[in-house]
């Protein structure tokens, strides 16, 4: 239980930094409100059906999880930067118990990151059924694709390099590839082969499938398979990277 | 009886040798100070006998585990404050010590004792519950080593505890440090000679990585020929013997 200890002292680092929290979960609302608005714009039939809010709310959700990288990573480079992190490299700490006590306390930022994106759009008219609950729990797994990311780039880049392909970069791709704005099919060819080929596309689907209460849509094309394989080998990559630095330390 | 045995122990850095084939031994509840310029050896030396960095070639053995093949179980008995202040500058103090008591595995009530002796013996009465952030440098390298102390480690290693403090907060530290004497052994690399030559039991002087002279002070003195420690020092480093 040695990474409890740490995990705890990386839940009160993020508590004590409410900037990126506040970023993380007021994002998505103020997404919803403005894509919610065109949408009330646009006539019936008309437009793309994206931004109808039980289209629209998975994408915002995996979108909002982006800055799930942007955290997890600050977090590791901002320590590796530190002598704290000399000290703890002394101590019988392994690296599943560092990656571990990275990991954890973002689990609840994004549980509540699921809560207030589909709180928000219940309000702005989403259905209320049971299947909510199910998107949300399902998040998950891309919740720790992110996070994995963002801790395999806060193991090799500096907090400045993490600030910018997390905050930016990250963001965006995700923003674009997931088709949470507007549909893969609508650009198609090589961007929509790379959307394919990445997670955020997949992570959007298969939420949306749950909340369109299509459970087996979550193994079409493959999209529970796509988000679990990139879950895992980011976080074994995580792990692996993590323990050659400590060496090289 | 002796509690760290250096063999051979060399680093190297692509064509620059950091520590060069360095040998010696020290005692059980020794405080051993490692003295040099900048560029000595001296912390990559500690760097290396605290398992933070791998030797190139030769071995070390605290308390009779090879620092190649044993680095588990070293960690359980070793203890670090680095140069800079290695806290978690968001927590409070107590914070901070309940962090390093988990991480060693203590129990809930061993570690409010441990914690409460060590508030006592380093003067952290007045700042157990306030943020890292908002101390002073001094109050920083107390904190410091009493998270080193919190798993009563048998080996601390002190890199340069006194650095960029005040003179007050200096001479409060070394009552620190004075305090704990004895009752582990302690390597401690520092610039401040006289204070070195005052508190510790025997001094290594390295120089380009390598070993010029290890003794007692007086011992020292006595080698370059001098009544005067900073004096030997210089002359001995100077010399460059070895």
């Amino acid at each position: 239980m040695r990474w409890l200890a740490f995990t705890k002292r990386t839940a009160k680092e993020i508590i004590l930094d409410p900037l990126t929290i506040a970023f993380g979960l007021g994002m998505p609302v103020a997404l919803l409100l403005l894509l919610s608005a065109i949408n009330s714009g646009i006539p019936e039939g008309y437009g793309p059906s994206n931004f109808k809010i039980e289209n629209l709310t998975p994408g915002i959700n995996v979108f909002a999880m982006s800055f799930l990288t942007l955290m997890a990573g600050l977090l590791l480079a901002k320590d590796r930067g530190s002598s704290l992190l000399q000290r703890l490299l002394t101590t019988p700490l392994t690296a599943v118990d560092y990656i571990i006590g990275y990991m954890v306390p973002l689990i609840p930022i994004a549980l509540l990151q699921g809560v207030v994106c589909y709180g928000f759009a219940l309000i702005l008219g989403l259905s209320f059924t049971a299947n909510i609950f199910l998107a949300i729990l399902i998040s998950m797994i891309p919740a720790l694709l992110f996070t994995s990311l963002g801790l395999l780039l806060g193991t090799i880049l500096n907090e400045k390099q993490v600030g910018g392909i997390c905050g930016a970069l990250v963001t965006n791709l995700t923003a674009w590839l997931s088709g949470a704005w507007f549909s893969l099919d609508m650009v198609g060819g090589a961007f929509k082969t790379i959307g394919q080929i990445l997670p955020f596309y997949h992570a959007v689907e298969m939420q949306k499938a749950i909340l369109h209460g299509n459970y087996s849509g979550i193994f079409i094309e493959g999209h529970l398979w796509v988000v679990l394989g990139y879950t895992v080998v980011l976080c074994v990559l995580a792990v692996v990277l993590f323990t050659s630095k400590m060496r090289e330390k | 009886m002796t509690e760290i045995k250096l063999s051979s122990l060399t680093k190297r850095y692509k064509d620059i040798t950091a520590v060069d084939s360095l040998s010696l031994e020290i005692e059980k509840g020794e405080l051993f100070g490692l003295l040099g310029v900048n560029g000595a050896g001296k912390t990559t030396t500690i760097k290396m006998l605290s398992t933070l960095t791998a030797p190139t070639s030769g071995d070390a053995e605290i308390a009779g585990f090879s620092i190649l093949g044993d680095k588990q179980k070293i960690r359980e008995r070793i203890a670090i404050s680095p140069q800079e202040t290695a806290v978690a500058e968001n927590l409070t103090a107590r914070e901070n010590l309940k962090m390093m008591a988990g991480i060693y595995g203590m129990d809930k009530d061993a570690a409010e004792k441990k914690i409460v002796e060590l508030r006592d013996a380093l003067s952290l009465g007045k700042v157990m519950d306030k943020r890292l952030k908002k101390l002073s440098g001094g109050y920083k390298r107390r904190v410091s080593i009493a998270m080193a102390l919190i798993n009563s480690p048998s080996v601390l290693f002190l890199d340069e505890p006194t650095l960029g403090l005040d003179v007050i907060a200096r001479a409060e530290l070394w009552e620190a440090i004075k305090a704990i004497k004895g009752e582990l052994t302690i390597i401690l690399t520092t610039h401040y000679l006289e204070e070195a030559q005052e508190m510790c039991d025997r001094l290594a002087v390295m120089k380009d990585g390598k070993l010029i002279t290890v003794g007692t002070a007086d011992e020292i003195m006595k080698e370059a020929d001098v009544d005067d420690f900073e004096a030997a020092f210089v002359k001995l480093v100077k010399e460059g013997r070895s």
